[in-house]
């Protein structure tokens, strides 16, 4: 379970401070215009970002301040998820071993993970050769590698024409079924927070405004989801 | 605001420990020079005859290469002619270029010799002597010609196309191209252009000691060398030291806002605009300017390998001693300066502070290259005997020279490593050394390369520092080829110059090369 304990945080005049709870397997999609601090708030529970004042917690442990590589996040930005210079199987691999030191079986891990998202045999091609899907589910498949807990999603799809996403969403909504993932998801759009989420947080400048399932949203429609419909 | 700060790693502190003995190995020199220097000064008559064609040979130089630069770079900015790429490289290969090889190639084309005179001479006229002010002036016009129009060049094409258009529509002529355009523009660039080169020139010590000497046409620099070499007198090559670091200090002060802005390898290749009010006299102007920029360029250069080409094959063993020995110093002098500026580009990365850059630039510009071997002389004489260590000296003397010039070229690339792969590379949990191999070096192998290549032709050209220590025998391509003139072995010396440029340049393309061969990395 992630706990934010009222964590807050103020960068170049703009502060962001919210509390809430994750449980165990639950996807959360953060909904918001732009500037309404869905990255900041992921980069906060990954760690590139420290709260001024509050704390952040997984499973009841604290870890505002923890280096980013101990937290229990595996994180997927909006673009550079891949070393142009590295092939994907080098890419892939280093969510096992940072340094690339693969054992043989740790290189059947790699290309098992490749098959898992549909690129089996990509390993010695680089990024710059691949469709923007494809270079997605490269990241995907190091997610997948480095096992963690906790998935954020920083709208790693925005680029992708709607079918793509639509099936990338489909796959990752799979995956995390399967291993039971934790999840959370900045997007701005209600439609992938349906397809993915179960839960849905509202931000509006900084804040937390709405916190509600998204089974049932459209039924009855709460006043501060309606412009997003 | 809490943006958390990673920890200074390693690589970090031995950035910060390098760019200590960086301050240390130009401080500590000059240091010894202040303590060696004759007190209280007594300059002498040919003291001040030193300090004075210093001042007055730059000043000439700096104001000659900008004036003449403008026509060039105009013609450049707004005519596109078969072989515009081809001179737009050319202008940087002079920066490259070993200056006695320029030298060599100006004596073949304005020398006694030259072809100038024999045509003069053909056609009746008397001859025209290139030793003393005017040859001094004329090789740096050759050496800094280029840079100048590179830097205008800049300026012109810093002009948006948008702009030149909305003149277009409104019907501007020359005149008020000139007057809402050029002039405003050659205000902003031409004074910083002019002190650089005047700051350059205040440091020359191959021209002057190649065409200049004697009383009316000595530079305190070759006046450092004449105390040292033919005197022997320490405490006088250590009180014109400090002089030189003082004309250093005042031109480096004036020049501080043009350095900053000066980048080295810029693309220049935009092609050019349609330019308001061009008509034919606009046209044969430049003609003359881009015609005569070529010659001025490229004869002497061609008079080298012609002359040169044909004495190649009956070199005499010592100079292809002296260009192996050349080559081992131009590896060990790169090897060096990378290994130094690499960590302490990482640091100014990280601490994202390029003012650091500009201070140790600044200290290796103001306290010259010769004052620092003058230094290193006078700290290792106690020791050891310097003139076993000529070599190990000039290696460490040119990496300091190309320190700042790999700095510039790496730190921007190390910025945008951390910024476009660091936060990818942490949330990875990628440490030491593995990020540094995995995230951050691949991005920056092209400047490596550049930079490498940039410090093996200093070093490979460089006719410095070597002539304070050496010894028959030991010496360096440069310098026997300075020794084959000083014999009047002309043929061989020409020779010696075609295999000098041939390494210099082959040195500069190989490394360059090297680090683009992965085009994956952009």
């Amino acid at each position: 379970m992630l706990t934010l304990d009222d964590p807050s945080l103020t960068q170049d005049g703009f502060t962001l401070a919210l509390s809430g709870e994750v449980a165990a397997g639950d996807r959360v999609a953060v909904l918001g215009p732009s500037g309404s601090g869905k990255s900041t708030l992921l980069s906060l529970i990954a760690g590139f970002d420290w709260p001024d004042t509050g704390r952040v917690l997984w499973e009841g442990r604290d870890i505002s301040r923890a280096p980013v590589a101990d937290r229990p996040v595996s994180i997927l930005f909006q673009d550079g998820n891949l070393f142009p210079h590295l092939t994907v199987f080098d890419n892939v691999a280093l969510g096992l071993r940072p340094d690339l030191r693969l054992a043989r079986e740790e290189r059947a891990q790699v290309e098992e993970s490749l098959a898992q998202v549909g690129l089996g045999g990509y390993g010695p091609r680089r990024p710059g050769g691949l469709s923007g899907g494809e270079q997605a589910r490269v990241a995907l498949a190091r997610m997948l590698l480095r096992d963690r807990p906790l998935a954020l999603l920083d709208e790693p799809f925005a680029a992708l024409d709607p079918g793509l996403k639509t099936d990338m969403l489909a796959q990752v909504a799979e995956l995390a079924a399967d291993r039971g993932l934790t999840l959370l998801m900045a997007c701005h759009d209600l439609r992938d927070a349906e397809r993915l989420c179960n839960r849905l947080w509202l931000l509006d400048a900084g804040q937390k405004v709405l916190d509600v399932a998204t089974e049932g949203l459209r039924a009855a429609p709460p006043e501060r989801i309606r412009p997003w419909l | 605001m809490a943006t958390r700060t990673q920890p200074l790693r390693l690589t970090h502190w031995t950035g910060a420990g390098f760019a200590a003995l960086v301050a240390l190995a130009v401080l500590g020199p000059l240091t010894a020079v202040m303590l060696r220097a004759d007190w209280p000064p007594a300059l002498g008559p040919a003291d001040w005859a030193a300090i004075r064609f210093t001042l007055l040979q730059a000043v000439l130089s700096a104001v000659l290469s900008v004036t003449l630069a403008i026509p060039v770079a105009r013609a450049l900015a707004r005519r596109s002619f078969a072989g515009r790429r081809v001179l737009v490289t050319l202008m940087g290969a002079p920066f490259l270029l070993p200056v006695i090889v320029a030298v060599l190639g100006l004596l073949a084309v304005f020398g006694r010799a030259g072809w100038l005179n024999l045509a003069l001479t053909g056609i009746g006229l008397g001859r025209i002597d290139v030793y003393g002010l005017q040859g001094v002036v004329l090789a740096h016009l050759f050496l800094n010609l280029p840079l100048a129009v590179r830097l205008l060049l800049q300026g012109w094409q810093a002009i948006p196309s948008e702009r030149v258009r909305l003149a277009t529509a409104l019907g501007f002529e020359g005149a008020d191209m000139c007057r809402h355009f050029e002039r405003p523009l050659l205000r902003a660039v031409l004074l910083g252009a002019a002190l650089l080169i005047f700051l350059i020139c205040t440091t020359s010590f191959a021209v002057a000691l190649i065409l200049g000497g004697g009383p009316s046409a000595t530079t305190v620099e070759l006046a450092i060398y004449q105390a040292f070499r033919f005197d022997f007198d320490l405490g006088r090559a250590a009180l014109l030291g400090l002089i030189q670091v003082a004309i250093c200090l005042g031109a480096g002060a004036l020049a501080f806002g043009a350095i900053r802005r000066q980048e080295v390898g810029v693309g220049l290749d935009r092609p050019p605009l349609p330019w308001p009010g061009d008509g034919t006299g606009a046209r044969a102007g430049d003609v003359v300017a881009i015609l005569g920029a070529a010659l001025f360029l490229v004869l002497p250069l061609l008079a080298i390998l012609l002359k040169g080409l044909p004495a190649l094959a009956t070199l005499p063993p010592v100079v292809w001693l002296a260009a192996l020995r050349s080559i081992i110093l131009a590896l060990c002098s790169a090897a060096l300066s990378i290994a130094l500026a690499l960590p302490i580009a990482l640091l100014v990365a990280r601490l994202a502070r390029p003012g650091l850059v500009e201070a140790l630039a600044f200290l290796t510009i103001a306290v010259s290259p010769l004052v620092i071997g003058t230094g290193l002389f006078l700290l290792v004489r106690p020791i050891a005997n310097p003139i076993t260590l000529a070599l190990p000296v000039t290696g460490l003397v040119n990496a300091l020279v190309a320190l700042p010039f790999l700095l510039r070229a790496l730190v921007p690339a190390a910025l945008a490593a951390e910024a476009t792969q660091g936060r990818l590379a942490e949330a990875l949990g990628m440490r030491g050394l593995a990020r540094l191999r995995h995230a951050i070096l691949p991005r920056l192998m092209r400047p490596l390369g550049f930079g490498a290549g940039l410090a093996a032709a200093f070093s490979m050209g460089d006719l410095g520092v070597i002539t304070l220590f050496s010894t028959p025998g030991q010496g360096t391509l440069p310098l026997e080829m300075y020794r084959l003139m000083g014999v009047y072995r002309t043929d061989d010396a020409q020779g010696a110059a075609v295999l000098l440029m041939a390494l210099t340049l082959g040195l500069f393309w190989l490394f360059d090369r090297g680090g683009r061969l992965d085009a994956h990395t952009r």
